[in-house]
């Protein structure tokens, strides 16, 4: 090892080949996750059964079971074949079916196909994302210095974060220079296109450099494992390694992780309901912080060990998840905010009725107005009301303007802005009179039946508390994440290592870390009252803290803090204690 | 510390099993509440939708359980090589 202590511009190359590659996947990952809304009309529309189950299929299957198998697949190739040739072919899978991704025809053009199409190229995705991160830290892992470990393969541990920064940062722009019409439509592929040119630099990199010294030395002697998956999992003392690993320190790090940003992000804009970019924007601020903080604590590792660095990161999120959950609906709550900050209140805006395009038998009366606040927060309302027709309604093109225009011209007429509900009987009243084809309406406003949207600007003061609090939540990431690839690496042999290693950090990542929206929303369901019909908005962060706890009692127990300094021993680290 | 660490084993035993049964539970729960869904239906559009919704939920939940599963078993495992003391240590 002290050559490569020696070459301190080799070990740097090395790091750049494999993270670059890393962040690419990681960017091709998300993009499909940032974009599922939008991925979803093009190709799996809801009124379609059988695409709607492939949808689910796509979310579900490639994080929960393809990702691990990944980790099976290419990590037996990288212990038999060699790290170099596994993690090219990797990133190969990964930026082809991202790219392919961008050029499949909607629904609407090719039917059924789309989706399967989409469905087969994200499990490949899955199944490409599996094997590549057991590859990129390993190879590092197995150029850097001894006592260096923790701070040179922090450098990956940085890339997933960086690759959801990449991700929602290409959205962004190219959204913001598409217009929004635009990107729905069409440019959207955009940011799958792109990686197809980020993949190809990449490719050339990493096919420049060589063969992991350590993996080198055992294929030269003849000492590569024949079988790294039954050496992995049918070994006692390989496995009780990979189950220590699993519920000790990467299930708590999978969970953390996730909490800390696409947790984040999903509760400021879904239950806080700040708009679209700013909500992204603060994610974005909070990576850009957060980020030298997985160096800090790599290289921290190093000196005062993995072990207790990660523990902290867990207690921290444990203790201060839902204080800092609990902030974020304060300060978006207008109900919470001084009536004195209010700069203008507006009445309803406008008023508009849109027939109902599924089953024409409904029209929705839609309302909007505003609340502007001194501190530069801007509240949106957007109000809903169901009508229930006698009849469906048969309109033409030219009849549906008609009615639309009933409406909406009602709120430009009235000159004094009247309140909602005038101009919802006004509003019915036209309806009523314009007499268009069978209408014959029930008139039948349910209560239950209205639905309130809102859009909040947060004020800049606001925004920068917010971008503060996510930030608080990376640097936990950070902590947990930061040391875990020179901990995996030391925990097992290299003969086995990227076998050994890929499986408990994609099943405690994908699926331990990725169901933390389906279980959190699950158990928000449990909290749902007549009192509380939405439920309890904190309540979702159980799951987190819950499986956090849990990791934290089994880690800080069983867990050593020890530094293996020599990770080409063949036996796993733990014995040695 | 080696002590706590095999007695924890029992622990991890029953909660292998427990993660298990809660799983079968929630998932019986909303296959059940799906069911429930598909009779209330008012027309051919509102059955349609809530089948297609029982057919997403079985199949969200047969990926979880089948995931979930080989997880509390490996559970059951850790456990076991605790209270076994496999991971004992001279060195605290």
């Amino acid at each position: 090892m002290k050559s490569n202590e020696d070459k301190p511009s080799s070990i740097y190359q090395v790091i750049g080949a494999s993270s670059v590659g890393t962040l690419i996947e990681w960017y091709d990952f998300y993009i499909f996750g940032s974009l599922a809304t939008l991925i979803s009309k093009q190709f799996f529309p809801e009124e379609q059964g059988t695409a709607a189950l492939l949808s689910t299929l796509a979310i579900f299957a490639a994080g929960f079971i393809v990702r691990p198998f990944g980790a099976l697949v290419f990590g037996r190739l990288g212990d038999l074949l060699g790290r170099k040739f596994t993690f090219l072919l990797t990133l190969v899978l990964m930026g082809g079916s991202t790219f392919a991704i961008g050029l499949v025809p909607g629904y609407k053009t090719i039917g059924v196909a789309a989706p399967l199409i989409v469905l087969f190229l994200r499990l490949v995705q899955g199944l490409a994302l599996g094997g590549e991160y057991g590859g990129a830290a390993t190879y590092v892992a197995e150029h850097a210095p001894a006592k260096r470990r923790g701070y040179f393969t922090s450098w990956i541990q940085t890339t997933a974060t960086l690759g959801l920064f990449l991700s929602l940062g290409v959205i962004l722009f190219t959204r913001n220079q598409l217009g929004i019409d635009q990107f729905n439509d069409w440019g959207w592929r955009v940011p799958f296109w792109v990686s197809i040119l980020l993949v190809i630099v990449s490719i050339y990199i990493r096919m420049k450099m060589s063969e992991s010294p350590l993996f080198a030395k055992l294929k030269k002697e003849g000492k590569t494992s024949k079988n790294p998956l039954k050496e992995s999992f049918s070994h006692k003392a390989n496995l009780k390694m990979v189950l220590l690993a699993l519920f000790g320190a990467v299930m708590g790090q999978g969970v953390i992780w996730y909490t800390g940003q696409f947790y984040a992000q999903s509760f400021i804009e879904n239950t806080c309901k700040v708009d679209f970019e700013q909500s992204r924007t603060i994610i974005l601020w909070a990576i850009v912080l957060g980020t030298p903080f997985f160096i800090l604590f790599g290289a921290l590792s190093d000196r005062i060990g993995r072990k207790w660095i990660m523990m902290l990161g867990m207690l921290l999120g444990i203790l201060s998840y839902r204080s800092i959950y609990q902030k974020f609906i304060d300060y978006t709550n207008p109900a919470l905010k001084s009536k004195e900050l209010v700069l203008e209140e507006s009445g309803v805006r406008s008023v508009m009725a849109i027939p109902d395009t599924k089953s024409n038998q409904k029209l929705f009366i839609v309302s909007k107005k505003d609340t502007s606040y001194s501190d530069g927060a801007v509240f949106k309302y957007t109000t809903t009301d169901t009508l229930y027709l006698a009849e469906p309604l048969n309109l033409s093109a030219d009849k549906s303007a008609q009615v639309v225009f009933a409406c909406t011209t009602l709120g430009a007429d009235s000159g004094s802005l009247p309140t909602y509900y005038t101009m919802k009987s006004q509003a019915t009243e036209a309806l009523q009179n314009a007499k268009v084809d069978t209408l014959n309406l029930l008139v039948n406003y349910q209560g239950e039946k209205t639905a309130i949207g809102v859009e909040k600007k947060v004020g800049k003061d606001t925004f920068w508390t917010m971008i503060f609090l996510v930030f608080i939540q990376i640097v936990y990431v950070t902590m947990v994440y930061g040391p875990i690839a020179a901990f995996l690496v030391e925990l097992f042999p290299t003969r086995i290592r990227y076998t050994s290693m890929s499986l408990p950090y994609h099943v405690g990542n994908g699926v331990f870390g990725g169901l933390v929206p389906f279980l959190s929303t699950l158990i928000i369901e449990y909290t749902k009252s007549p009192a509380m019909p939405n439920g309890s908005p904190l309540a979702g962060l159980w799951y987190p803290i819950g499986i956090a706890s849990v990791c934290l009692v089994i880690g800080a127990l069983y867990l050593t803090n020890h530094i293996d300094e020599d990770v080409m021993d063949d036996e796993n680290e733990y014995i040695h204690n | 510390m080696n002590t706590i660490r095999r007695a924890l084993g029992i622990i991890w035993i029953l909660l292998g099993p427990a993660a298990a049964i809660f799983m079968f539970v929630q998932a019986a729960d909303k296959i059940s509440a799906s069911n429930q869904r598909i009779e209330q239906a008012v027309d051919e559009l509102a059955r349609s939708t809530a089948e297609a919704a029982k057919l997403n939920i079985q199949l969200q939940w047969g990926i979880i359980i089948g995931i979930f599963l080989p997880i509390a078993f490996g559970l059951i495992i850790f456990g076991y090589y605790s209270l076994k003391g496999e991971y004992d240590r001279e060195i605290e």
